[in-house]
């Protein structure tokens, strides 16, 4: 990326006044019949526009209050180590022009490397580690950088349709700056054979966008003797193209 | 221009991460005007979901935001965060949170808009989040000439109105699909 697109905004003065529109491929579909709990819960009548007032260009921004040192390390939350994969998971979070997103903040959960949670409704006969929770935070920094520690997560089975499972996945939840911007989104990895099969991940129909939510390995990023890395940028949604305040 | 990362469902077992301790406090639950919104999530049998993570956003008294940015704020509400966020491991459908009653903001054209919270409402089989709002029934003069109700056709305008309980709390139900499905909007 060019070193001129990597503005930070100015917190106050360069806040978008509005965001781009999507296009309708940009995200799946809500009502999509091949995942099998969408069909009671996907709303049917047609979604009405909103203009982005001041309610939707507005966000809430937590700051560091919100979150603890080590909140980021999956690792270190109990009083051994956790079975499974140490890896690193980082990247940055951009909006959709290149800008990176300082200080926002980043919520992951998952499931612990044998692809249990930690849930009281999770009746996967795979074992419970007492020494992984599978849930961190982090803010971005001022490069809009994240970073966890934590287990591999591995796949589970799923009662979708018949010998359903769900590809390896980090659930990511992102406030972003803006109600606009709020994500929440899951990160797969790569070369796992489970995704083609899996309705979730395909239910993005645009192939590239596809592999947008697939991290990658990096040798770099590894810790020798350690840990290996995956890394992941994440982009959300960046300032519309003109620069009036929405109407009707 | 980059290409978004898409959105993929909260799935059902969010409740391990996403919510917090307060989580589902705007502001302090004894700060003088706290009030208190709720109601039940529903399928389209009528079934409640439970589990569904609710997220309000809205402005306070003032119509000011908790927001660093300059967008008419920040907030001089000590304490007042803005945000509340309620799901639970052990959900039944209901989801209650507590907030200050919000003030007019500015709207579309230099219009008012009535007294409103932001919502996200995400899911088990909600590949997005859907997004509505939600007004308050005791605001009817300022609900009458809000720009945006008044976009919803006339007949789906009321499962956007809280209604005033006798305790003082808000009654939101929200009717993800079927009959009297919610009002939700692209943003």
């Amino acid at each position: 990326m060019k070193q001129e697109e990597r503005v930070i905004y100015d917190p106050v003065t360069d806040t978008p006044i509005n965001y781009r529109r999507e296009d309708a491929d940009a995200h799946p579909p809500l009502d999509f019949e091949p995942y099998k709990s969408s069909a009671l819960r996907h709303p049917k009548q047609p979604l009405i526009y909103l203009p982005q007032t001041i309610t939707e260009i507005t966000g809430p921004q937590l700051g560091p209050a919100s979150v603890a040192a080590g909140d980021n390390d999956l690792t270190r939350q109990h009083q051994g180590d956790p079975i499974g994969e140490r890896i690193t998971v980082s990247g940055r979070v951009f909006d959709s022009e290149g800008k990176p997103l300082r200080d926002t903040l980043v919520e992951i959960w998952q499931a612990n490397g044998a692809g249990r949670y930690r849930h009281r409704w999770d009746r996967w006969p795979a074992p419970l580690d007492p020494n992984f929770s599978g849930a961190g935070r982090c803010l971005t920094d001022s490069d809009g950088r994240y970073r966890f520690t934590t287990i591999k997560p591995a796949p589970y089975p799923w009662g979708n349709h018949h010998n359903a499972w769900r590809p390896a996945h980090i659930h990511f939840s992102l406030l972003g700056r803006a109600f606009a911007q709020r994500l929440v989104t899951q990160m797969y990895f790569p070369g796992d054979p489970l995704l083609e099969f899996d309705p979730i991940f395909k239910s993005v129909r645009d192939p590239d966008a596809r592999e947008r939510m697939i991290g990658s390995f990096s040798i770099h990023a590894t810790e020798p003797n350690f840990s290996l890395a995956y890394e992941w940028d994440i982009y959300l949604r960046g300032p519309g193209q003109t620069p009036f305040e929405e109407a009707f | 221009m980059f290409g978004t990362t898409p959105s993929q469902t909260v799935g059902p077992y969010f409740a391990i991460g996403l919510p917090w301790a307060d989580g589902s406090y705007a502001v302090d639950p004894d700060a003088p005007g706290a009030i208190r919104i709720g109601g039940i999530v529903l399928d389209r049998r009528g079934d409640p979901v439970p589990d569904a993570l609710i997220e309000t956003w809205g402005a306070d008294p003032d119509g000011r935001f908790a927001d660093l940015h300059d967008h008419g704020g920040p907030s001089e509400i000590a304490g007042f965060r803005g945000f509340a966020r309620c799901g639970y491991e052990d959900g039944d459908g209901s989801w209650e949170i507590v907030t200050l009653k919000p003030g007019s903001v500015p709207g579309p054209d230099g219009q008012e808009q009535a007294p409103h919270l932001a919502v996200s409402v995400f899911a088990r089989g909600l590949l997005g989040r859907c997004i509505t709002r939600i007004y308050f029934a005791d605001e009817q003069e300022a609900n009458d000439s809000d720009p945006v109700l008044l976009h919803v056709p006339p007949e789906r305008r009321s499962t956007l109105i809280a209604e005033l309980s006798g305790d003082g709390s808000y009654r939101f139900d929200i009717r993800l699909q079927g009959a009297d499905e919610t009002v939700f909007f692209a943003v």
